[in-house]
């Protein structure tokens, strides 16, 4: 027999299709969940713990029957820290691995590289992070707070415990420039007045001229959105300069990744913060979760706010999956649009059908003695600042991340 | 007056902060013309050392000016010992072996420590000027970079063992045939310098949160403040770090930090294109 083109095509097409089918059949047995995190390098202080929170999801969810009558199997790539991995991971998760949905991404410069190739795979998105709002898509599920989120009700408490004069330090990115005009925004609202607003980038560690101007301005209240281990050191030089008692201090990011654990308990005491999570937070769900956490070999006092997210994330997923009774990602979407909800060691968690953002518990908390207590908890606030913008009820083609106008 | 106060013992500190961190490259790199590129990371290990220290229950002091600077020269001897001492006088090949040094000390002390933020905090309490409130570790910043180029001005010149430095220095073959083992006195600056280095890391660690990578930050302005000092090595790191010191504090007041850095870096640019041996290249000549 001889072998022209054309019969070659048509064997090695028949042939790859007898390769593929075992595999279509065995994609059936398990559901696969795609993760993608930076579990080394810079941001392993996040990614690791959220590795851990997800794996640990996965396994009870798998313990109490599975889904769908199936098993739950993780597919997971650690990222290194490297932005360029991430958009090379997705591909691999989306062709390659096949996989039902992917939960990751840490920072904004993450998502924003796999957002458009699961858009355009049409594979459901998960991004589990406190960020800064204003990303529009139909494909995208976001449970982490977002600055209207934070900001609406920590100015009003850290103002109210101090006074209406107040100075913002903040990040010289996209998130830190943001928050910042957030802040500026709910200071004004509550009737106070914004003396300085000063950002830094992230590798500026040497903060004492800006003490000493801050001292210039003479503000009641400082608020600091700042990001990263060089930025650590504003808190240790403000408490080195003995500022602490003398003019109060707030934070959008300081504890996320468990940073009040590396101050020290007289450098960290009563800096104010309002997160969706802390480990302090005395119900039977964390309770739980924490137990849970441990028995998964997960370092005891490890977790933190985006490992509680990322665990809610996948606690959401669940949920949704169970109410459309299939994988297909229109009819999960569609489930998780009725206003699904889930309860987890942060509270309870409501996915907002408007802008696939979470309703969820803000907590007003005080750093003492290297842990973050529960002042005060507003249940279930909305995401105010991603409304105002993204509708995808009457626009679900929507496919943008906005810029927030104030 | 008060602000005025304040605004001078931050230029203080600038100015002092930058003869720390220069200091050990300015012996490395000024007097034996190697590239070390893995300064910073002596920095950074000096940084560990302290805490590692401190954590083990020594007194911050002792960690800070004693243990950290023993322990990351003696690292710098056996760097020295194995891969410096094989590239004298090949500039370029030291900056290549020590960019690799560089990142393997950035890998040890990730496997060792974790890629998490670490630090201690400062040892001395803040006090209060008129209105305002000064942090008092500025104040041994400033005491110890007096200190310090009190002394290497005083063994430098003073001693004849820093003599006999300087002179392998200019002419090695000569020193060799007056009876002193070049290698030997390689050996021994190359500990001092790698010490200093441990020094400004260990004093700078309590006023930042501490990773691995830390190194990098000090790296550019050691340098830069090095090179534009010129060939002399305490004058002109006097002389370059009180200018940048200066310029960089006072439009960090004047405009933002931001712009603090710019200045510092701008005012570099345009030094060395104006003198491009450096500020002893024209002025202080022939000073130590």
């Amino acid at each position: 027999m001889s072998i022209n083109r054309r019969h070659f095509l048509a064997s090695a097409a028949a042939a790859t299709g007898a390769v593929m089918l075992p595999r279509a059949v065995m994609a059936a047995d398990t559901i696969k969940l795609g993760s993608v995190l930076d579990v080394s390098g810079i941001f392993d202080a996040y990614g690791k713990p959220m590795d851990t929170a997800l794996r640990l999801a996965v396994s009870q969810i798998n313990a109490a029957g599975g889904l769908l009558g199936q098993q739950v199997e993780v597919v997971g790539y650690d990222t290194q820290s490297d932005m360029a991995l991430y958009s090379q991971y997705a591909q691999q998760l989306v062709r390659e691995d096949k996989v039902d949905v992917v939960h990751g991404g840490i920072l904004s410069a993450s998502r924003e590289a796999i957002r458009q190739t699961l858009h355009k795979n049409k594979t459901l998105y998960f991004y589990n992070v406190l960020y800064e709002g204003g990303v529009c898509d139909r494909n995208i599920f976001i449970n982490g707070v977002t600055p209207a989120q934070q900001a609406e009700a920590l100015v009003p408490y850290a103002m109210g415990k101090s006074g209406k004069k107040v100075y913002i330090v903040a990040a010289d990115y996209n998130y830190g420039q943001i928050t910042a005009r957030w802040l500026q925004k709910f200071v004004a609202d509550n009737g106070g007045e914004t003396v300085g607003v000063d950002f830094f980038p992230l590798d500026v560690s040497d903060f004492g001229s800006t003490i000493a101007k801050i001292q210039t301005a003479g503000p009641d209240l400082v608020i600091a959105p700042l990001v990263g281990g060089a930025h650590l050191s504003f808190f240790r030089q403000w408490a080195a300069a003995g500022m602490k008692d003398r003019i109060a201090l707030a934070s959008t990011t300081l504890g996320v990744g468990n940073e009040h654990k590396v101050l020290t308990a007289e450098e960290g005491n009563g800096i104010m913060v309002a997160y969706n999570y802390s480990q302090e937070l005395d119900t039977p769900e964390n309770v739980a979760f924490k137990e849970a956490w441990v028995a998964a070999g997960g370092e005891a006092g490890g977790m933190h706010e985006l490992a509680v997210s990322n665990y809610h994330g996948v606690l959401t997923w669940a949920e949704g999956v169970r109410i459309a009774g299939t994988l297909d990602r229109d009819a999960v979407v569609d489930a998780l649009e009725t206003g699904v909800s889930i309860t987890g060691p942060g509270g309870k968690v409501t996915v907002d059908p408007q802008t696939h953002h979470a309703i969820l518990d803000v907590h007003l908390m005080e750093f003492e003695n290297q842990g973050m207590k529960v002042v005060e908890t507003l249940p279930q606030r909305q995401p105010i600042d991603t409304q105002a913008v993204c509708d995808l009820g009457a626009n679900p083609d929507d496919n943008t991340q906005y810029e927030i106008q104030i | 007056m008060d602000l005025v106060f304040v605004i001078i013992v931050e230029m203080l500190y600038a100015v002092a902060s930058l003869v720390l961190i220069s200091a050990g490259l300015a012996i490395v790199f000024g007097m034996m013309k190697i590239i070390n590129l893995a300064h910073g990371e002596f920095m950074m290990m000096g940084g560990y050392v302290t805490i590692t220290a401190v954590t083990l229950g020594a007194n911050v002091f002792v960690a800070m000016l004693i243990i950290a600077p023993l322990v990351v020269g003696l690292i710098g001897l056996v760097v020295e010992r194995l891969v410096i001492r094989h590239l004298y006088g090949r500039l370029v090949d030291t900056m290549l072996a020590t960019w690799g040094l560089s990142l393997f000390f950035i890998g040890l002390a990730t496997m060792i420590f974790g890629n998490t933020t670490t630090g201690i905090s400062t040892p001395i309490s803040g006090f209060t000027v008129g209105n305002y409130q000064v942090n008092g570790y500025n104040f041994f910043i400033i005491l110890v970079s007096i200190v310090l180029l009190g002394l290497m001005y005083a063994v430098l010149k003073g001693t004849r063992l820093g003599l006999i430095a300087r002179g392998a220095m200019q002419l090695p073959d000569m020193a060799a045939a007056l009876g002193y083992s070049p290698e030997r006195i390689y050996m021994a600056t190359f500990f001092c310098g790698s010490a200093l280095s441990g020094l400004a890391g260990a004093i700078l660690a309590p006023l930042v949160g501490l990773v691995p990578t830390s190194g990098g930050a000090y790296i550019a302005k050691a340098f830069i403040t090095v090179i534009a000092g010129g060939p002399s090595l305490i004058a002109g790191l006097m002389a370059s770090s009180g200018l940048f010191g200066f310029i960089s504090q006072i439009f960090t007041f004047a405009v933002s930090p931001v712009m603090g850095e710019v200045a510092l870096l701008l005012a570099a640019v345009v030094l060395l294109r104006l003198l491009p041996q450096g500020v002893t290249g024209k002025f202080f000549r022939g000073r130590l």
